[in-house]
């Protein structure tokens, strides 16, 4: 009979922090630039120059622990560890090994199975490593230090992760929050989030942990889900074959759907981590951490609740409004201005959603200015615009920042409500489309479709849908 | 007096009364340099055209009125751990054979910011692991008081460079006596100072939680006035401590009324040379005359100074000179076989035995499983060195000990017998474990013609304390005088001291000074443990 296997599975989950500069030197964290332009003898490991930490680097550490219900260590420490690698300039990472700076924390992840607190064992600073490129013209390796020093902070779970739809939750969940706390973009694609898999497999039942693997190179939500079945595949098989499962990383390839042994644990590097003498310790004051407490910003499950109170929208809309703090922030700035939370949500989950999908964007990346949806609301209530010339103007606003007034000025797209223009112009499509007017007589409602799209041609757009289909029904 | 023998004071008033111009001074020193070093070997790397040009820049900014410190357009040597922006920086490693800073390091940049004129870069024991200048890959420096002899280390070159009078003052770094010891085996005034007072900034650094930058000079008037100068509380260093006592050439006050001086017992015990405890002695005779209190006293655990220091040291070293592999700077092995081979041959070849060796210690106490039984229990012991100078210095104003057991070794006696080598740096290793001031002071010379210094150790922060007895001392001895090979060319690589040269050379200083205190007989130091010595 087949046995029953239960996969266990922890993250560690890395994530570069929004600062402008590096976490021990002055130097910029920008994407891009010319290879070790962002450089300094800090972030080169030149002889002689020394890290200053970053204190912007604690606060978001601090941020992120505390909306993970994590406990703060207000004494903690920086390590090194030691390896050679020539991405690592100073061939050491600091790191926080003995003391990091939260542990102890969670949170709570829902999938189709329920709610699950997820542990988090603790979370600490550190620095990135620099790139390495291979010039395969000149069969050379060449090191860029751009990204030398950019922060990092690595959270660490509990193996509490039981399938790959617990772990897609715990990366949502954990993404929208650090998103929420404007610690970081959390992009996998771009590597701003990434998240290497522990996994083992035990039967159920049993109480031991299997031995497990740690999986890396996982740049997307599919490929993480991949690699869990995959992997959790693997070593199923390996103990029906009576095999033991070897502590390894590997290296997951997601075109194969297989993993492939980097290193095992055996010839596994000694780290030799030890206090860095060259960083005094990380003490935060009750003041700090309660000013960090107090700048806390809402986060989502509050904001529902607030949402829940105060506007009069579908619960459904207000949880995709706050799947992105972006999008909320401008939900909420706009309602402020016209008072009209629907019409403002209605705006949001259409058309911004349409066009968002359309480009392929998260809605982290929205630009539209409160004041600018709010005018166009107004310009759509007053009946200054209808409903054809508003769409445009929302593609306006939504991708140039235009101001809607301006724009329905500059492109003359007030609506024409004086009846006696229009009614000139329903005369002349009357006169015009003598068998479409037959047929409306004859019975055939269609017609009248067919000339109301006539007298909207005939007026650029500008005229009022329903108004026009009162004069024609009138003239008729 | 010749430029060469005025101390850096002396000759930076000169240079403001405009009886000295900086360009001679940096000529008369570049002079002295090329006829001397041949033999001494002090300097690793003179840029003469650099030099003057500098001198001509300070000259110029004096003419045009600029306000720069008492030192402006004097001349200074830099240990070549000290990083320089366009001046090689080797560590005396070949691994670092090329490398030219494109930065200063702080206290140079403080010093150039008062017109200091930088002559060359000075010869140490590689990266600074070593007590003798012999590790050098540049060759050994020798003693100017007898060129058979070595000059101490690792700031060998920056302290031969002063006592022969190539330079009026250098900066050295003291990591476990790396300024102290030599300066007592050349004869000058070497200071350390409280950790957290020089920016670490451009020092290259062998152990991060000791290092330190400081003057060396020939008298205690210059170290302070140079110590103002180089002291700043630097962004740019995490340890770096912001003060607000750095005037420290107020001390110069020739007053130890009521000071409160401890003698260590533990320190005079077997090991010592017998001229050096007499010596150590004598000074404090000198200011129990002044109106000091001298008392001896028990201080504990010094036994385990010397291997918590070398755990800490090298495992610090370990990882600090992680770094030298061949990849961005520096030396790499001209043929290797991948990158493990890369970095495996270019630090087999560019790296000597002694910093080998501190590396393969340093590695090993911090492998898992040795952590704790090592590096852990080093740090430990540091915290309780600590605690035992504090109790200490509840009691004392300044603590006087030797700076070294004996006077300076014969050139390759040490480097056989590295544990006989790091025992030698007793006195001087706890100040750094515990972070404290010390002052080495010459005081004599011994029966061999070499020079012995007294160590003061204050507590931190208190320079100004070991300062004035330095200072109280030193008017009570009078001007040291320079070897006398000094006074020679050192053409012959045989120049050597006679005895009866330096005993006269004594005598006459003595007289000179003509002070009764060093007839005073001193009594022993164990007859009267505890108790004030009478
Ligand atoms: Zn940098």
């Amino acid at each position: 009979m087949h046995r029953q296997y239960e996969t266990v599975i922890g993250l560690e989950v890395h994530v570069e922090l929004a600062t402008k500069t590096k976490i021990f030197c002055g130097c910029s964290t920008e994407f891009g630039g010319a290879p070790n332009t962002h450089t300094c003898p800090v972030c080169m490991g030149m002889p002689g120059a020394l890290p200053v930490l970053n204190r912007q680097v604690v606060e978001y550490a601090m941020a992120v622990g505390l909306a993970t219900n994590c406990a703060i260590n207000q004494y903690c420490r920086f390590d090194r560890k030691n390896y050679f690698y020539p991405d690592n300039p100073q061939n050491y990472q600091i790191s926080q090994l003995y003391l990091p700076i939260c542990h102890d924390g969670g949170i709570e992840i829902e999938t189709a199975s329920g709610k699950k607190m997820i542990g988090i064992h603790e979370i600490h600073m550190e620095e990135d490593a620099g790139k390495l490129v291979h010039d395969e013209w000149e069969d050379c390796s060449l090191v860029d230090y751009n990204r030398s020093g950019v922060p990092l902070i690595e959270i660490v779970s509990e193996p509490d992760m039981r399938d790959a739809s617990e772990v897609l939750a715990y990366l949502d969940k954990l993404r929208l929050i650090i998103r929420y706390l404007g610690a970081s973009d959390c992009k996998l694609q771009e590597g701003s989030m990434r998240a290497d898999v522990n996994l083992s497999v035990r039967e159920v039942g049993a109480q031991k942990f299997g031995t497990r693997t740690e999986m890396k190179n996982l740049n997307s939500f599919k490929a993480i889900a991949r690699a869990i079945e995959g992997e959790r595949a693997r070593q199923i098989e390996l103990l029906e074959e009576g095999k033991e499962v070897i502590q390894e990383t590997r290296r997951w390839d997601d075109n194969k759907e297989y993993s492939y042994p980097m290193r095992s644990k055996e010839d596994a590097h000694d780290y030799r981590y030890f206090p860095d003498p060259d960083l005094v310790p990380v003490v935060i004051s009750d003041e700090w951490l309660q000013a960090v407490k107090e700048r806390q910003p809402e986060l989502r499950a509050q904001k529902l609740e607030r949402y829940q109170k105060e506007f009069d929208i579908p619960d459904y809309d207000a949880q995709i409004l706050t799947e992105s703090k972006r999008m909320a922030d401008i939900f909420e700035q706009t309602s402020a201005l016209c008072k009209k939370p629907k019409k403002v949500s209605n705006w949001l989950m259409g058309e911004a959603l349409r066009l968002l999908k359309e480009e392929n964007r998260e809605a982290d990346t929205l630009t539209i200015v409160p004041a600018h949806l709010a005018k166009l609301i107004e310009l759509t209530e007053n009946g200054t615009i209808n409903q054809t010339a508003a769409k445009e103007v929302f593609a306006e606003i939504f991708h140039h920042n235009t101001d809607p007034e301006l724009y329905v000025k500059e492109h003359e797209l007030t609506a024409i409500s004086d009846e006696g223009a229009l009614c000139e112009a329903v005369q002349g499509v009357l006169e015009a489309n003598p068998q479409s007017v037959a047929d409306y007589r004859g019975g055939k409602e269609k017609a009248l479709g067919y000339l109301v799209g006539q007298t909207m041609k005939q007026m650029k757009g500008k005229a009022d849908p329903g108004t026009v289909n009162r004069l024609l029904r009138e003239l008729l | 007096m010749e430029i060469m023998e005025l101390t850096a004071l002396e000759l930076g008033r000169e240079i403001k009364k405009k009886e000295v111009s900086v360009r001679e001074a940096a000529q008369a020193f570049l002079t002295r340099i090329a006829q001397t070093d041949k033999v001494l070997n002090s300097f690793v790397t003179v840029e003469e055209e650099q030099v003057l040009q500098r001198a001509d820049e300070v000259q110029s900014a004096l003419d045009g009125g600029a306000s720069l410190g008492p030192l402006a357009g004097v001349p200074a040597a830099v240990k070549d751990n000290i990083c320089t922006e366009g001046i090689k920086t080797t560590c005396s490693s070949r691994i670092l054979y090329n490398f030219i800073p494109p930065y200063s390091a702080q206290a140079v940049l403080q010093m150039q910011k008062q017109g200091a004129v930088i002559l060359g870069k000075t010869n140490m024991d590689e990266f600074a692991m070593g007590s003798t200048t012999e590790t050098s890959a540049f060759g050994p420096t020798k003693n100017p008081w007898n060129t058979e002899h070595v000059p101490g280390g690792s700031s060998g070159g920056s302290c031969v460079a002063v006592a022969a009078c190539e330079a009026p003052y250098a900066l050295g770094s003291d990591t476990g006596g790396s300024i102290r010891q030599p300066s007592s085996f050349c004869g000058v005034t070497g200071l350390k100072p409280t950790y957290g007072t020089v920016s670490r900034y451009g020092l290259i650094a062998y152990g991060s939680s000791l290092d330190q930058i400081g003057p060396i000079a020939k008298d205690i008037s210059d170290c302070a006035a140079i110590l103002e100068m180089i002291a700043s509380y630097d962004p740019k260093d995490s340890t770096s401590v912001k003060r607000a006592d750095c005037d420290f050439t107020a001390a110069l006050t020739d007053d130890v009324k009521g000071m409160r001086i401890g003698i260590p017992t533990d320190y005079f015990g077997e090991g010592l040379e017998e001229e050096v405890k007499q010596a150590v002695l004598q000074v404090a005779e000198v200011l129990r005359q002044k109106g000091a209190v001298v008392e001896e006293f028990p201080l504990s655990l010094v036994d385990y100074a010397i291997p918590a220091y070398y755990v800490i040291a090298s495992a610090e070293a370990s990882s600090n000179l992680a770094r030298f592999d061949g990849v961005k700077y520096g030396y790499r092995a001209s043929a290797y076989d991948g990158l493990h081979g890369m970095y495996k041959k270019s630090r087999s070849e560019g790296f000597g035995e002694e910093v080998k060796r501190r590396i393969m210690l340093g590695s090993f106490v911090l492998s898992s499983g040795y952590y704790d039984a090592y590096y852990l229990k080093a740090l430990r012991t540091k915290a309780l060195i600590r605690r035992a100078f504090d109790a200490a210095f509840e009691k004392y104003d300044v603590i006087l000990a030797p700076a070294s057991p004996g006077t300076a070794p014969k050139l390759g006696q040490s480097l056989g017998d590295p544990l006989k080598m790091y025992l030698g740096d007793i006195y001087t290793i706890s100040a750094n474990l515990a972070g404290l001031p010390g002052v080495s002071v010459p005081c004599r010379v011994d029966q061999n013609g070499l020079p012995i210094g007294v160590q003061m150790l204050g507590n931190c922060f208190m320079e100004k304390k070991i300062i004035r007895a330095a200072y109280a001392f030193e008017q009570a001895r009078g001007r040291w005088q320079a070897p006398p090979q000094a006074q020679r060319k050192f053409e012959k690589e045989t120049v050597s001291a006679s005895a009866d040269d330096m005993q006269r050379k004594e005598k006459e200083m003595r007289s000179a000074s003509a002070k009764d205190v060093w007839k005073t007989e001193v009594k022993t130091v164990s007859a009267s443990a505890g108790k004030a010595v009478d």
